[in-house]
């Protein structure tokens, strides 16, 4: 193999030629061609619904396509399953992964392995050690899944395929999920790699790391290759650009504000795990002031979900004294009260929380804002009707009207849609989980904007995200969850990404316990 | 062939799937009537026509839609808010009760008010009967399903033992039934040619007003949210405990009200023999119905149609009557399969090169 990333013979490992796929109502891949060297990392880049994701399922045999052909290393093949992508050389590490938690590390390889490749192997665990120490992934094949962080738990997919010796490894958005010091490891993982020859096709919403890591790029848009790039000669901007246009430009360089008096406070707030695989939340304390956004930076599953189910009071579980909206005692009052005393909130799930994907967006908007609509229990109809039309208008949702069902909306507008309902009902508290999680970049900017619309009219938001840049681009004061932990708050201009990364890993926590 | 998910649920597939079920259900009928050496032509005559065939015949036909209505009717609000109440036959076996009792102690008034007693106690003992599973569900979270089942079975046997000791008739030489109710204790007669009584009229009014809270009241709105989406009505902060007991009190008062309405309408007395099991047959009205009152009202005058075309049957070609049984059981079949379609659709395709 060779030890440069350019290649010696002409042929490319993985060629695609015109592929295209056409689902009900959409044209997911429109003619795409792309091809990949070895050793070569090869960014795939779009926004949602480009066909990212319909196009590395069709490399790895989930989907058929309709036309075009796959050349893999020089032949044309028909990819019929991931197996048999398997046995090509084909790995590819999910978004979710697929590891079966009360089983150890090397049990859940076994798993995926044939009987010949199994004996082809021998020891497993010896093997698994190799690589280990070979790769730096610090897997130990004996140790449960379940006690592994999220970023180890990622390192013992890859395993999965390098065991079974890949040539070709499909990441799909393989950072979302860890902290930068993780992102990093990974990155030195993907070099050694690509160093031996391995190719990579990348799949990352985060621009930066596509320009540190990627050889080349190929981007998206509406199913069809748009433009292809050298990463390394572009920035993260122009890159945007490339996929939307420039609309990343506005989005960028918000002024920060000073909150006034805090409108929400949090008195050591604690609380046990509801479910079994829950984070307790240990001694939260913040105050969130008027006219600031507070953003909380951590790797999901470190309690983000609970405390904002304890301040929504979905949670349900009455506290006291810990939990002050305004000077108002909240910790006893149900959600609904909650709602009525100012705390509005833009949940992380849309659809099946945020909206009932099977209602229409006027039932949807009276979902939350009911106050305007219903006199004496009666609701009047027409009047939400046409505020939702407005409300439509106001936040440029693509849809077909207000009868629109909330899941035939695409996540971005349907977010759009939440976000706005929400802000109108002018509240005293907004609370924000992930507002742009898989959203479009046009999306973003516009719910960026009216994000910071809403702070200076003095509203305070809580905003919870697992997108670093995103919270410091938006808040004005910052802190971090670890494991139900909160570490300290401190305005944005005066910390840096490398300290909210150590945050997420915990590192606040000893030195509260030693001085409680 | 494929099964392909569709992006929306089909609406027109909503409405044609209970119609496909009727037809299927019809031609599984025909090749049964077949195999028993009758003329299927003519068992659906009688089963399907023949009880709309007079004035008499149809107003038999209304007597058995009531109680179906009114039960469906609360049932469908129910199951709007995904609270699986199965217990419409016990509720409305607890309000012939409790009605019976009522009626009975106030067999020497001569009053309306008697009426309006009798019919009160009806409705309370089948909301208490709907109370008690309620309570256990949401203090305890006991599967509602089981207890409302249960429930059915206590009702019975209590029914079956008041007629049996305390409320049996002194003077009805040891049968097990009641004394006959006085005249201000019956429910008056709407017509002059049948046995159409109040609660049939009762039960329309109660469709169109499930259909007026479901349609125009924020209740009715939560109503739908908790059942569609339980994490959205929470996130929403509406009160889930308070829908539950609302639509739970409701089946079961309007469960009561359509066992009240049968010994205080066309029976006139208690016997152990309230019910040919409306209660469960009310569960097949409200899925043909789409769970919609309005809906409620076309497959409740089905169902009854077929409850007096069994009857007709067995008089006239002498079908047994468990064909109505069976009948009622590969409806519910061919619906649940016919709904596969609202969400998915088949289509037929050249095989595709997929190996």
């Amino acid at each position: 193999m060779s030890a440069t990333n350019t290649t010696t013979d002409n042929t490319p490992r993985l060629a695609l030629a015109n592929i295209t796929k056409q689902y009900p109502g959409c044209l997911a891949n429109d003619h795409i061609s792309l091809s990949l060297e070895p050793g070569e990392i090869h960014a795939l880049l779009g926004e949602n619904g480009a066909g990212k994701s319909t196009l590395v399922k069709t490399i790895y045999g989930i989907v058929a396509p309709d036309k075009g052909t796959i050349f893999w290393n020089g032949r044309p093949v028909e990819i019929r399953s991931p197996a048999h992508a398997r046995d090509l050389g084909i790995g590819m590490v999910f978004q979710h992964f697929s590891l079966f938690e009360t089983l150890t590390v090397k049990q859940n390889i076994e798993l995926c392995l044939t009987p010949a490749q199994l004996h082809e192997i021998g020891d497993l665990a010896k093997r698994i050690r190799e690589l280990s120490d070979h790769y730096q992934l610090n897997v130990d094949p004996e140790r449960y899944v379940h006690s592994l962080s999220i970023g180890e738990r990622q390192r013992v997919e890859i395993m999965r395929c390098l065991v079974q010796s890949v040539s070709l490894l499909i990441l799909d958005e393989p950072t979302s999920v860890l902290t930068p010091q993780e992102v990093e490891g990974l990155f030195r993982i993907m070099r050694t790699l690509s160093a031996e020859g391995c190719s990579i096709l990348f799949i990352s919403h985060k621009l930066n790391e596509v320009t540190e890591v990627c050889h080349h790029a190929t981007i998206l848009r509406g199913g069809k290759v748009i433009d292809t790039c050298v990463p390394s000669e572009e920035t993260p901007n122009s890159i945007a650009k490339m996929m939307v246009g420039d609309l990343a430009e506005q989005d960028a360089g918000y002024r920060k504000a000073q909150g006034t008096k805090p409108v929400l406070v949090s008195k050591g707030l604690s609380l046990s795990a509801k479910q079994p695989f829950g984070t307790s939340l240990k001694n939260i304390n913040f105050e969130l002031k008027a006219g600031e956004i507070l953003g909380i930076a951590g790797v999901a599953g470190n309690g983000q979900d609970e405390l904002m189910a304890a301040i929504s009071g979905e949670d349900g579980r009455p506290l006291a004294n810990v939990l002050f909206l305004d000077g108002t005692e909240i910790g006893r009052a149900n959600a609904g009260k909650r709602r009525r005393l100012g705390l509005t909130y833009v949940p992380e799930e849309r659809l099946g929380r945020g909206a009932v994907p099977e209602m229409s967006l006027t039932e949807n908007m009276l979902l939350t804002n009911h106050k305007p609509f219903v006199k004496h229990g009666w609701v009047n109809w027409q009047q939400a009707k046409s505020y939702t039309q407005g409300l439509i208008e106001r936040f440029r949702v693509k849809c077909h009207g207000d009868h629109s069902e909330a899941r035939s909306l695409s996540g971005g507008n349907l977010q759009k849609f939440i976000v706005g309902r929400e802000i109108e009902q002018e509240p005293k508290v907004l609370m924000c989980s992930h507002p742009t999680w898989g959203v479009d970049v046009g999306a973003a900017l516009a719910i960026h904007q009216a994000l910071l619309e809403l702070r200076d009219q003095g509203a305070a938001i809580l905003l919870i995200s697992e997108d670093i840049d995103e919270l410091f681009l938006l808040a004005d004061r910052m802190g971090a969850l670890c494991d139900g932990h909160l570490s300290p708050i401190v305005a944005t201009e005066s910390t840096s990404i490398e300290q909210i990364g150590e945050w997420m890993a915990g590192t606040f926590i000893d030195i509260e316990a030693a001085n409680p | 062939m494929e099964i392909q998910k569709r992006k929306e649920p089909s609406t027109l597939m909503t409405f044609l799937s209970p119609v496909m079920a009727i037809v299927l259900t019809l031609i599984f009928g025909s090749i049964l009537f077949l195999a028993l050496d009758k003329s299927p032509l003519q068992a659906l005559h009688v089963l399907l026509i023949q009880p709309l065939s007079d004035a008499y015949n149809i107003s038999e036909m209304l007597v058995k839609m009531g109680p179906l209505l009114l039960c469906a009717v609360g049932l469908s609000l129910c199951y709007r808010a995904n609270l699986w109440n199965i217990g419409a036959e016990g509720q409305l076996l607890a309000g012939a009760l409790g009605g019976s009792a009522m009626a009975l102690a106030l067999i020497e008034f001569d009053s309306p008010l008697a009426l309006v007693a009798t019919l009160v106690a009806g409705i309370l003992s089948g909301m208490v009967w709907a109370a008690i599973p309620t309570f256990l569900r949401l203090r305890f979270n006991s599967n509602l399903i089981l207890t409302t089942i249960m429930f059915n079975y206590i009702a019975l046997y209590l029914l079956v033992w008041a007629v049996h000791g305390p409320l049996r008739d002194p003077d009805g030489f040891g049968f097990p039934e009641s004394a006959l109710f006085s005249d201000a204790t019956t429910l008056p007669v709407l017509a002059d040619f049948g046995r159409v009584h109040l609660g049939v009229l009762f039960a329309f009014l109660a469709a169109i007003g499930a259909w007026i809270v479901l349609s125009k009241t924020h209740l009715g709105f939560q109503i739908r949210v908790l059942g569609a989406d339980e994490p959205a009505a929470r996130y929403a902060g509406f009160n889930s405990r308070r829908i539950s007991w609302f639509v739970m009190l409701v089946a079961g008062g309007l469960a009561g009200l359509a066992g009240v309405a049968e010994v205080a309408g066309p029976i006139g007395q208690l016997t152990p023999v309230v019910s040919p099991g409306y209660g469960y047959s009310a569960i097949i009205v409200a899925y043909l119905g789409r769970l919609h009152p309005m809906g409620a009202i076309i497959a409740a005058i089905f169902l009854a149609v077929l409850y007096m075309g069994g009857d007709l049957a067995q008089i006239e070609m002498g079908i047994p009557i468990a064909v109505v049984g069976m009948f009622q059981g590969t409806l519910l079949f061919f619906l649940l399969a016919c709904d596969f379609l609202i969400n998915h659709r088949i289509t037929f395709t050249k095989s595709s090169f997929k190996g």
